[in-house]
């Protein structure tokens, strides 16, 4: 036993080490290093960041702000409960609700278009979970995190939690869309987007 | 004080132990055991709901026993256990007497009683939290005070720790320095009085908001506070499985540290870097910026990786160094496949080294970069990497000492020998494909913490793809093997305790042997420069283990890529 003894020189910091264990240092300090300046790289030059912009506010703020975008961009309505799918104009500002359990609205959004997409929780904390893109967020109540968000594919995407609210929490899913172009039924407002 | 001083010597191995001493790490060790058995059924439970064909419990039941399980497993077992392992570490490796022994049994009191606590609050209902308790979600009041009982008394045996390291000192018990092994768990014990005063910081104003007493608490402040604990705390048995790490290769190979100086040099690493770890629980959050989560999920430029990366090499280096000096030296893996497979202590800490180091510190360096945090957080990737380290690392580590603290510290045979040979194979081997299915299903989206990935009864629901429900199916057969490996563990344990044959305990005094260096084997000693690659093999393998991490690593950037821009 050697290792639950005391060193076996007084004086074992002057000793010199094995040369496997400095040249495994050296390669490990490398990684190292590459692993840190990966991060840094991939804001100058990666194109998914997470955005720093973040806010305080409260739910009534955020609910009121989520209405307006309602109010204004609904192209129809989605299950029995009549949940509004939103078509934004691209490059709008655009919000999502989190709330014991259930995500509102639907946003219906344009391939290759960005938009600035606010997301807050209402009550507890929330996990916004993109499927299949696999993205996934950390909704925090009392803050509204921006992040511009740019679909490179179409089609129907799921909304899942995935940071446990309670005993809904498995049942807090929806959806969110992305077309190939502007609102296919027009409603009130696509005043700003032409075919 | 006037108690009188009484020492026994183990005929088996020569360790030294107080007895007072050894009364409170058997009870320590045992505390934990029940813990272990305790979360080990609830894990049965939890993840035979997951497996979406078998859906064992309701909802309800579900999130209850999740929480129950993860404190009962990550707290309880793991801290009393690991209370254990620095009383050992001093008072029995010192060779002197541990440091006020009443006090010992206090913190023993008074981390019973908040344990119980705890987890009455969690089966009464209404405190289904989970063990991150994130509020505004709230939990009863006594959850919490069971919570911050338990670390008051943690933090005793902390203290009691170093006290008994003064002891040792002042009474001269030992020569030089303190052995490396006793190092590791003094780092452990510096990082659980870090990690034990975020707790408090963070949960003692919880509690006063649970009672009313406080109005508000910030919930983004309480994350960030609450991983300062819940990160580190994870760290603590980073070091201390370490340190079990070095012990067995001394135990069952004798063998010593490659160099005294690079090995104490990475302990002292994790001291100064690892708590900055506890920035990865909160990459995607919203408030905090980016140049922050970069230099504390970095671990500053990951000095704490390159801690774990060097114990990687220096622990199995050290063995292969002992066994080629007894001779296995054929080849690259003789010594090897001349290791002692049959022995558990052996075994165990093998299969706890690799896997700790292929599947959960690769795993936890991709989690922890902070783009490519995106793609999991939340997701059961996590699971799967904290149960790469916590259970293959930590908790099978702490299995293998047990099997030679049962006839050292026990003085008792260990029990069902066979059983026991074959028990780190099939919870070790279990958890390696139920850590690697669990990380398959969060890649494709899964979340953990989930109680019906059909989301049945749902207006719009999301189809996981099939492989995710072939994943969480093998996460389900997996956790058998392992729980009834887990069980094994339990029984031979317990029987050999209680009802083992009792062998010789050796003899008493009243007076301590004093810990020598040992000099005559320095003479002909490795260590301090031989100059030759003797552990080729072991080197071989961390060139494997570097060249699968620089793969891993490369391919989710690869995935990440084809994900939506986000800015």
């Amino acid at each position: 036993m050697s290792s639950v003894l005391p060193p076996a020189r007084r004086v074992w910091w002057k000793e010199p080490v094995e040369k496997i264990e400095l040249v495994w240092i050296g390669l490990a300090f490398i990684w190292a290093l590459i692993l840190f300046f990966m991060m840094p790289y991939w804001h100058v030059f990666g194109k998914q960041n997470l955005s720093n912009e973040a806010y305080r506010i409260s739910p009534q703020q955020f609910q009121a702000k989520t209405q307006a975008m309602v109010d204004q961009y609904t192209v129809r309505t989605e299950t029995e409960q009549s949940v509004p799918v939103v078509h934004p104009p691209a490059g709008s500002d655009i919000y999502l609700i989190a709330r014991l359990w259930s995500w509102w609205p639907i946003l219906e959004l344009e391939k290759g278009q960005s938009y600035r997409l606010h997301l807050s929780a209402m009550d507890y904390q929330h996990g916004f979970s993109l499927q299949p893109e696999n993205v996934n967020l950390q909704l925090v109540p009392g803050y509204e995190m921006v992040v511009t968000v740019t679909p490179n594919k179409t089609g129907p995407f799921a909304v899942v939690c995935n940071e446990y609210c309670g005993i809904g929490h498995h049942q807090m899913v929806s959806r969110m869309y992305v077309t190939d172009g502007p609102a296919p039924s027009p409603a009130p407002a696509t005043e700003d987007r032409e075919e | 004080m006037a108690i009188a001083q009484t020492f026994r010597t183990d005929p088996r191995t020569g360790l030294q132990y107080d007895l007072q001493g050894e009364a409170l790490i058997k009870a320590n060790a045992v505390a934990g055991v029940v813990f272990l058995l305790i979360g080990g059924i609830l894990a049965l439970l939890v993840s035979l709901t997951r497996w979406p064909a078998v859906h064992l419990l309701n909802a309800e039941w579900f999130y209850l026993t999740l929480t129950a399980h993860g404190i009962d497993m990550l707290i309880f077992w793991i801290i009393f256990f690991e209370i254990a392992i620095l009383y050992f570490c001093s008072s029995t490796l010192l060779r002197c007497r541990l440091a006020a022994p009443r006090w010992g049994w206090i913190a023993f009191g008074l981390m019973v009683i908040g344990a119980i606590m705890t987890n009455v609050m969690i089966f009464q209902g209404e405190s289904s939290v989970m063990m991150t308790s994130y509020v505004p979600m709230q939990a009863k009041p006594g959850f919490y005070l069971g919570l911050i009982l338990f670390a008051v008394g943690a933090l005793i045996g902390a203290f009691i720790f170093l006290g008994t390291l003064v002891i040792a000192k002042a009474e001269k018990t030992y020569e030089g320095s303190i052995p490396l092994v006793t190092f590791g768990a003094l780092t452990a014990c510096i990082i659980a009085v870090f990690t034990i005063a975020s707790g408090a910081i963070i949960l003692i104003p919880t509690f006063l908001w649970s009672i009313g007493y406080i109005e508000h608490m910030d919930p983004l402040m309480y994350r960030v506070i609450w991983w300062g604990m819940g990160h580190s705390s994870q760290q603590i048995n980073v070091a201390a499985h370490i340190a079990v790490w070095y012990a067995v290769g001394a135990i069952v190979f004798g063998a010593k540290p490659m160099s005294e100086k690079v090995s104490r040099l990475a302990f002292l690493l994790y001291i100064l870097f690892l708590q900055l770890a506890s920035a990865h629980h909160l990459l995607s959050d919203p408030g905090l910026s980016s140049e922050w989560k970069i230099l504390n999920a970095s671990y500053f430029m990951y000095f704490a990786v390159l801690a774990s990366m060097v114990h990687g090499l220096t622990v199995p280096g050290s063995m292969e160094v002992a066994q080629r000096r007894k001779g296995f030296t054929k080849g690259l893996y003789e010594w090897l496949r001349k290791a002692p497979w049959g022995n558990p202590v052996f075994s165990s800490i093998f299969l706890s080294i690799i896997g700790f180091g292929f599947l959960g510190g690769i795993s936890g360096v991709m989690m922890g970069t902070e783009q490519l945090n995106m793609l999991i957080h939340n997701t059961l990737y996590v699971p799967g990497h904290f149960h790469a380290t916590v259970v293959i690392g930590t908790t099978l580590a702490f299995m293998g000492l047990t099997y030679f603290l049962i006839p050292s510290l026990f003085s008792r045979e260990v029990a069902f020998p066979t059983l026991a040979k074959w028990q780190p194979y099939l919870f070790g081997l279990g958890m390696y494909v139920f850590v690697l299915t669990m990380m398959g299903a969060g890649t494709l989206g899964v979340p953990r913490r989930h109680w019906d990935i059909g989301f049945a009864g749902t207006a719009l629901p999301y189809e996981f793809p099939g492989a995710a429900y072939l994943m969480l199916a093998l996460v389900g057969l997996s956790a058998v093997l392992a729980v009834v490996g887990g069980g094994i563990y339990i029984l031979v344990t317990v029987w050999s305790i209680f009802l083992g044959k009792k062998l010789e305990s050796g003899a008493r005094s009243n007076r301590t042997t004093i810990l020598r260096m040992p000099v005559a084997e320095a003479v002909e000693g490795y260590g301090g420069g031989v100059g030759v690659l003797e552990a080729k093999g072991t080197f071989t393998l961390a060139m494997v283990f570097l060249a699968a991490f620089v793969l891993y690593y490369f391919i989710n950037w690869k995935y990440l890529s084809e994900v939506w821009g986000l800015s």
